[in-house]
């Protein structure tokens, strides 16, 4: 770090100390910063309206996805159906906001189990240290060594999700990412505590006779945590994404199941004759992939005070 | 990448271009340098009108706190500030009586590491990681003076040796981090010495390292400086390691110069309340027992530098006139300046 | 040098026999009768059930299964696939074409993002910066197989600057828009990435004192900081292969051609486990030696790591 860059800090640090007069946590500065980032209430908003359309899709819209008008098939968005109509001739955009909810579940509960798992192995690994970390890490590479997307692929081949109910063929989808996606997490964990393990804090409370459990859920979590938040986030998008990949594989949801990625799939056949409806899939897919990442971006720069 | 020279597009020797020679033994002349940084919370001036000269064979220590001007007061007249954040609304570096702020980058940078060099306080970051030590020494050589490899190489080796670096030739070739820390920061003074600088320029050299090899690297420059009749501008806000160095010494505060003294009489009688303070803050063998008086409060923002005297909030004799009034840089006694309204109670207690 | 890549390589056995372990578990768990449909309309006569079940040691418990498999794997056969062909002979022909494939693709990958994260690096802030950011945020969001339809229809079929798919024996040139399309998503990560190590380097000491040694700042930037951003950037280079791997199923998909990715594809659909398990192993020992050639690498890129 250069001088002039020290003199900047230094400068914001005095200021910062003058004026509001008591020492800040990293997290409320880092709130601070966030606040004042457009992306990150772009992304906030974002967010909240796919979360909103995969539990209650009828606040944004009253026609039923799965009502056929065949005569009006294929036509361009209009006043009567915004987003326009596929080649059965339902209406896209109804399609397009009731299709939100796989996606959102996926994203969500994968990455909820991701980081349970990943988080939780990770910490057992770093903390236990010796041999449990040596057979951990092995496991994880093992698991580490098939790539995502080629796993899934086989599990998803393997558990037949063809004719199985809803929440059925969901879970199996989430199974199939996390159980590939938890090693990353696992060895971002793993080296994040292993960074905070040798801190003062540790130290003393392991000194104070602190529990392995308190000291782990007090001072390492809190502590470490901060990296699986930022990619998970990150990942969250790109959990939704490979989702849709398998609906496009033909190995994920299947009609007539409504999600974006069946939508798209099924669009990209007629991308000549109905560009529209790849167009909207496509865009909700892509806006909620990115609401996350930025969401994750503005997360981890709020963090870093290099980036600020 | 480029890792190679490109050949006719430097001049073999670049420097031979201009050559420059000093008037009266006189290398640099700061005049009335003013710095400041603009920031998000706005405008923070580091360096607010500073003047000082150095002349050959002359060693200058620069003292202060951190956060008083000195290290980028270093880097304006190296010309390494950062623009932006930094800017220099006003003031001259004249090296040789040619002012190097209103010289073209593309002749400036001849200057840089040929005319004026200069170490710094980390050589673990300074050094680039990546690149062998004797290749970085001997980049000084290939891409100033357009030396071959072979012949750089074997001056980069007779620089470590010169630095006293052992195994000069096996080491050539090794890392940085496969230094001690007093080693990479011969390496430093190796590569800055390289192309016989006429001023030396010393950002706490020693901070980073042990106290005995403290006492080494600052008799190694000491040497050098003779041996090469350099100008040598000493960083520092350590005032015991300059003792034995440095001919002349000012004091920095807040951006501005608040005494200018040699060595001696600034530490049998500074002339400055917040000089006291800092000699008052060294712990001192000879008063065991005794609390250690240090200066009370904080620097200055240099957001919202105070009115008056910068030091007034800080100082112990501070009186109405010091919030008001800013006290100019003038003589107390031969040779001696001082900026305070009431220098000479302080010199007499 | 030499010890460590013994150690590492002996390291990869366990991985490899875990990783294989857990693709044969999930490929032979499928249920149902792995010869129905062998036959045509009628179900097989029972002395062909029973000498396929013999064959493939159906009636053994999967480790022991997976024992035998492993035995004769070491043998260099990986078994015949449903057409009676050796899979190691299909192998043999595909491996050229996804080798080519997933090669070009990090040839783009490279030469692309770094390209764009130089350039959004040392301009930071301004025009550029900002346009390297916001495409590579919607390249990262824009799903994989959304990208290739997209270019397969307007570069392929509608301006006509590219062929749609691609023959059996591709040519480079047959295959540069699927390569660019599989490598988008790690142009925009590469571009990124290279970004983000170039700035903070840009503000390392060391690049201070190549300035303060006179060097030109193209020297100080493009020799002194890039040649340490680049370490990061190779490692992602490496590790991302096995993206590439796992993406190729679906570039393969969407160009028809005739690689590894199509091949998994359609077995799983034929239901050809040996032929799946035998093309997945190949893929996965592939994706772990390029993993050790990394790490390797990465020794010789920084000095500071020591492989003693």
């Amino acid at each position: 770090m250069t001088e002039s860059a020290t003199v900047v800090q230094a400068v914001e640090a005095t200021n910062a100390a003058g004026d509001v007069g008591e020492a800040r946590s990293l997290g409320a500065d880092a709130w601070r910063a966030l606040r004042k980032k457009p992306l990150f209430w772009v992304s906030l908003v974002l967010i909240t309206i796919f979360v909103l359309m995969a539990i209650w899709p009828s606040l944004f819209t009253n026609t039923d996805p799965d009502n056929a008008v065949l005569r009006q098939a294929r036509e361009r968005p209009n006043a009567n159906a915004w987003f326009g109509r596929d080649i059965q001739g339902y209406d896209i955009y109804s399609r397009v906001v009731y299709g939100a909810r796989a996606s959102i579940l996926v994203g969500v509960l994968t990455t909820t189990f991701t980081v349970l798992l990943g988080g939780a192995i990770g910490t057992l690994a770093a903390y236990a240290g010796g041999w449990v970390d040596a057979l951990v890490s092995r496991v994880t590479d093992i698991f580490f060594a098939i790539p995502l997307l080629l796993g899934a692929i086989l599990f998803m081949a393997a558990t037949q999700p063809r004719g199985k109910p809803y929440f059925v063929i969901i879970l199996l989808v989430v199974t199939a990412i996390s159980i590939l996606g938890w090693p990353s997490l696992a060895r971002l964990m793993r080296s994040s505590v292993m960074q905070v393990l040798p801190n003062d804090y540790v130290q003393a409370a392991r000194a104070l006779g602190a529990s392995p459990w308190r000291i782990i859920r007090k001072h390492i979590i809190p502590n470490a945590m901060g990296p699986l938040i930022v990619v998970s986030t990150i990942n969250l998008g790109a959990y939704i994404a490979a989702e849709a990949t398998l609906s496009f594989l033909g190995i994920g949801l299947q009609p007539p199941v409504i999600s974006w990625g069946v939508s798209i799939s099924d669009a990209i056949v007629g991308l000549r004759t109905t560009p529209h409806m790849l167009a909207f899939p496509s865009l909700f897919l892509s806006l909620t992939v990115l609401a996350f990442i930025m969401l994750g971006d503005a997360i981890r720069d709020a963090f870093d005070p290099k980036t600020r | 990448m480029t890792t190679t020279t490109q050949p006719g597009i430097r001049p073999a020797n670049a420097t031979g271009k201009i050559t420059y020679t000093p008037v009266d033994g006189r290398l640099l002349d700061v005049e009335d340098l003013h710095v400041e940084f603009h920031t998000d919370d706005g405008i923070a001036k580091a360096i607010n009108g500073v003047s000082f000269t150095l002349d050959q064979g002359e060693s200058l220590a620069i003292l202060g706190e951190s956060g008083s001007g000195k290290s980028v007061t270093a880097q304006a007249i190296m010309g390494i500030l950062d623009m932006p954040p930094a800017k220099i609304p006003h003031g001259a570096v004249k090296y040789c009586g040619v002012d190097l702020l209103t010289m073209p980058d593309d002749r400036r940078r001849w200057v840089r590491g040929a005319e004026i060099a200069m170490i710094f306080q980390d050589a673990l970051s300074s050094l680039n990681p990546v690149f062998p030590v004797g290749w970085q020494i001997a980049e000084m050589f290939r891409q100033h003076r357009g030396m071959n490899k072979s012949d750089a190489q074997a001056q980069a080796v007779r620089l470590m040796e010169r630095v006293a670096i052992p195994a000069a030739k096996e080491r050539v070739k090794a890392y940085p981090h496969q230094f001690s820390g007093g080693m990479r920061q011969r390496i430093m003074i190796a590569m800055a010495i390289a192309l016989d600088p006429a001023v030396l320029i010393a950002d706490e050299p020693t901070t980073a390292l042990d106290v005995t090899v403290q006492a080494q690297i600052m008799s190694l420059l000491q040497e050098l400086q003779q041996e090469r009749q350099m100008g040598l501008i000493l960083i520092t806000h350590d005032l015991g390691v300059v003792a034995d160095v440095a001919d002349r010494s000012v004091v920095m505060y807040a951006g501005r110069l608040v005494e200018t003294a040699n060595v001696y009489d600034l530490y049998r009688n500074p002339a400055h309340p917040y000089t006291r303070g800092l000699l008052e803050s060294i712990p001192r063998l000879d008063q065991k027992g005794q609390t250690l008086a240090a200066i009370g409060g904080l620097p200055p923002n240099l957001l919202r530098i105070p009115p008056g005297c910068a030091f007034n909030p800080r100082c112990r004799m501070a009186k109405d006139v010091c919030r008001v009034d800013l006290p100019a840089l003038r003589e107390v006694a031969s040779g001696r300046h001082s900026a305070c309204h009431f220098a000479e109670e302080v010199i007499d207690a | 040098m030499g010890k460590y890549i013994i150690r590492r390589l002996l390291q990869m056995i366990p991985v490899i026999i875990g990783t294989t372990f857990l693709i044969f578990y999930m490929v032979f768990a499928l249920p149902g009768d792995p010869t129905a449909g062998k036959c045509g309309e009628r179900p097989c006569p029972a002395a062909y059930v029973a000498k396929y079940r013999a064959e493939h040691n159906l009636d053994d418990p999967m480790p022991i299964r997976y024992a035998k498999y492993v035995a004769k794997t070491a043998t260099g056969d990986l078994g015949t696939n449903r057409y009676g062909v050796k899979v190691t002979e299909d192998l043999k022909k595909r491996y050229v074409v996804t080798g080519k494939l997933a090669l070009m693709a990090v040839a783009v990958e490279v030469v692309i993002g770094i390209a764009a994260g130089i350039l959004s690096g040392i301009r930071k802030g301004r025009f550029i910066d900002n346009l390297v950011l916001v495409s590579t945020l919607f390249v990262i969001s824009i799903p994989v197989f959304v990208i290739g339809a997209l270019c397969q229809y307007f570069l392929g079929v509608k301006w006509g600057l590219f062929p749609v798919t691609v023959s059996a024996k591709p040519t480079l040139y047959e295959l540069f828009m699927p390569a660019f399309v599989l490598g988008s998503l790690s142009i925009a990560y590469v571009a990124r990435l290279t970004r983000t190590n170039l700035v903070e380097n840009l503000r390392a000491d060391y690049v201070r004192t190549a300035i303060a040694k006179g060097l030109s700042r193209k020297r100080a930037v493009g020799l002194h900081a890039l040649r340490n951003s680049m370490i990061p950037v190779i490692t992602f280079v490496g590790f991302d292969f096995g993206g590439l791997l796992g993406g190729a199923i679906v570039t393969e998909r969407i160009f028809n051609i005739q690689g590894i990715g199509g091949y998994i594809f359609r077995s799983i659909y034929n239901r050809d486990g040996v032929a799946v398990v035998g093309a997945v192993t190949a893929l996965v020992i592939v994706y772990l030696l390029v993993n050790l050639l990394v790490d390797l690498l990465y020794g010789v890129l920084d000095p500071r790591i020591s492989h003693d």
